[in-house]
């Protein structure tokens, strides 16, 4: 049966550079948007729509059309942190489906590496937003915030950090194939829980790398997916979701894809058992397991025993994941993942990804975004995904 | 923050929130209710999140609470722990643990307020350990 698809991926690109010392934001973007419009066989000037996200520079969307000379009739600028280019799959796909835009680009790029930008200081957005006042002065540092959703959920549910390092072992397993990966040796589990304590109970390879440069998507109507051919990829389903601290009433066990999943999953009219691979926000290893379990890939609180044993690593597994070495071994461009998890999907659904991690005969694919604070004022978003015959 | 230099930054303070900074100046820790729905909310703002009305009240609070979570952040000159607590009247607020031995915090474990001095002579709500047995 062939599945009907609001819209396809024809093109992605995820930039080869992880530091660019010399090159500019908007000039990263420009780049990712010619690899993108390259691989679909599309110019800009067939370019209608375009969504980017808070790492366009200047006015956003319009700066970053004049910069590249896009001529366009439909935009969206949302921005969920991580999560925004996810979302934008989604919303490209709506607005093609609504005869908004015919071809729409999606693009992330930056520089953090380059510019010397650090982790360990708090993240400051600014004197206006309201809850600045009341987390700023006590250190909240973005590896301590994630650190105590894994606190809790070890606390409720008897995760271990054993079971948090397999993540990463299974990451690094994938990696090792990836010559543009930023972290290529193969860890084990004594390995991550040896590195150093960053914030407890997070280790230092519990953290994904900091790396720059960016990606980009093209996603096309049907009539021109047909003429391009079968590397289009269908969008089947998509979901998104706020959570947030709820007015004190806080929650750190669980995040947005609680709600995501399930709507992305009912739009695509697939379960959890019909999907061959997953591409899941890893900005650290506690967002996998927490996301894992959210999707209902196990149950809530298994995700620990579920994603032991290398049960993530492709070959291995029954769920095979991030087979780029996703954030935590191969590229966190601008400390945004969303963007890479999508590209790595749409390689596994072209047979295109590398042959010692390409998942057989994979049909349907899930990318899953994560954005800002795992638990306490994230984007969720989830895209399902199906091979060009799905 | 830098807790080994005793310094702690200004909070970012706005007409939403100065009542709670002069309560926390006082030794007191201000909550905001809703007089419509009878909720209290946490961070303290002038409409009330789970009702959206803008008859809100301040109150203060026991200064009582539990660890909901923790982290001690290690990668740093003098180590500190950040915090989520569950105060006794069910709103939980991030802070820091301070007064005890970072190694033997706990989840669940019983806390009492205390203040620090910020840079700027503001006061900065900090919890500690308290005698209160666990439930």
């Amino acid at each position: 049966m062939q599945r009907r698809s609001k819209a396809y991926i024809a093109g992605a690109f995820e930039h080869p550079t992880r530091k660019a010392i010399d090159k500019t934001v908007p000039q990263l973007h420009a780049e990712v948007a010619l690899g993108a419009l390259q691989d679909a066989g599309l110019t800009k000037d067939d370019v209608d729509g375009y969504f980017c996200a808070g790492d366009a520079p200047g006015l956003g969307g319009i700066a970053m059309a004049e910069y590249m000379g896009l001529d366009l009739r439909h935009i969206d600028s949302t921005e969920t942190g991580g999560s925004s280019y996810v979302v934008h799959v989604g919303h490209a796909a709506e607005a093609i489906a609504a005869g908004k835009c015919s071809v729409a680009l999606v693009t992330l790029a930056g520089r953090p590496r380059a510019e010397g930008v650090a982790t360990l200081g708090a993240r400051n957005y600014g004197g206006g937003v309201p809850d600045v006042g009341f987390e700023l002065p006590y250190g909240p540092v973005i590896t301590n915030l994630y650190a105590m959703a894994a606190m809790r959920h070890m606390h409720e549910y008897g995760t271990t950090s054993e079971q948090l390092a397999w993540i990463k072992v299974a990451a690094s397993h994938h990696a090792q194939h990836n010559e543009r990966a930023v972290l290529r040796d193969v860890v084990t589990v004594e390995d991550v829980l040896n590195s150093p304590m960053i914030a407890d109970p997070l280790h230092r390879l519990d953290c994904c790398v900091i790396s720059d440069g960016g990606g980009a998507l093209v996603l096309v109507k049907a009539e021109i997916a047909k003429a391009i051919g079968s590397r289009c990829v269908k969008v089947l389903g998509h979901g998104e979701a706020v959570k947030h601290l709820n007015g004190g009433k806080v929650d750190l066990t669980c995040t947005g894809a609680v709600k995501s999943g399930p709507i992305a999953f009912a739009e695509a009219g697939l379960t959890q058992t019909d999907i061959d691979y997953v591409s899941i926000y890893d900005s650290f290893t506690i967002t996998v397991l927490e996301t894992l379990e959210d999707l209902g890939f196990c149950e809530k609180g298994r995700g620990g025993p579920f994603v032991s044993d290398g049960n993530l690593i492709s070959g291995v597994g029954k769920l095979p994941f991030n087979t780029d070495g996703g954030g935590l071994c191969n590229n966190h461009p601008n400390n945004r993942g969303g963007m890479t998890k999508v590209i790595e999907a749409v390689r596994q659904l072209r047979g295109e990804a590398h042959p010692k991690v390409q998942v057989p005969d994979c049909t349907f694919a899930l990318a899953h975004g994560t954005g800002g604070s795992i638990g306490t004022r994230m984007g969720s978003a989830t895209v399902i995904l199906g091979r060009n015959d799905a | 923050m830098s807790q080994a230099a005793g310094t702690y930054p200004d909070p970012v303070i706005n007409l939403e929130t100065e009542r709670y900074w002069a309560g926390a100046r006082e030794g007191v820790l201000l909550l905001k209710k809703c007089k419509a729905c009878d909720v209290t909310h946490f961070y303290p703002r002038a409409v009330c999140p789970h009702c959206l009305s803008g008859d809100t009240e301040w109150y203060a609070a026991s200064g009582k609470g539990r660890i909901y979570t923790f982290s001690v952040m290690r990668r740093v000159a003098t180590p500190f722990a950040i915090a989520y607590v569950t105060l006794d009247e069910g709103v939980t607020m991030m802070t820091n643990i301070v007064e005890c031995d970072l190694d033997g915090i706990a989840i669940g474990q019983q806390v009492e307020v205390t203040f620090r001095k910020t840079e700027g002579g503001h006061a900065l709500p900090v919890f500690r350990p308290c005698g209160r047995s666990a439930p």
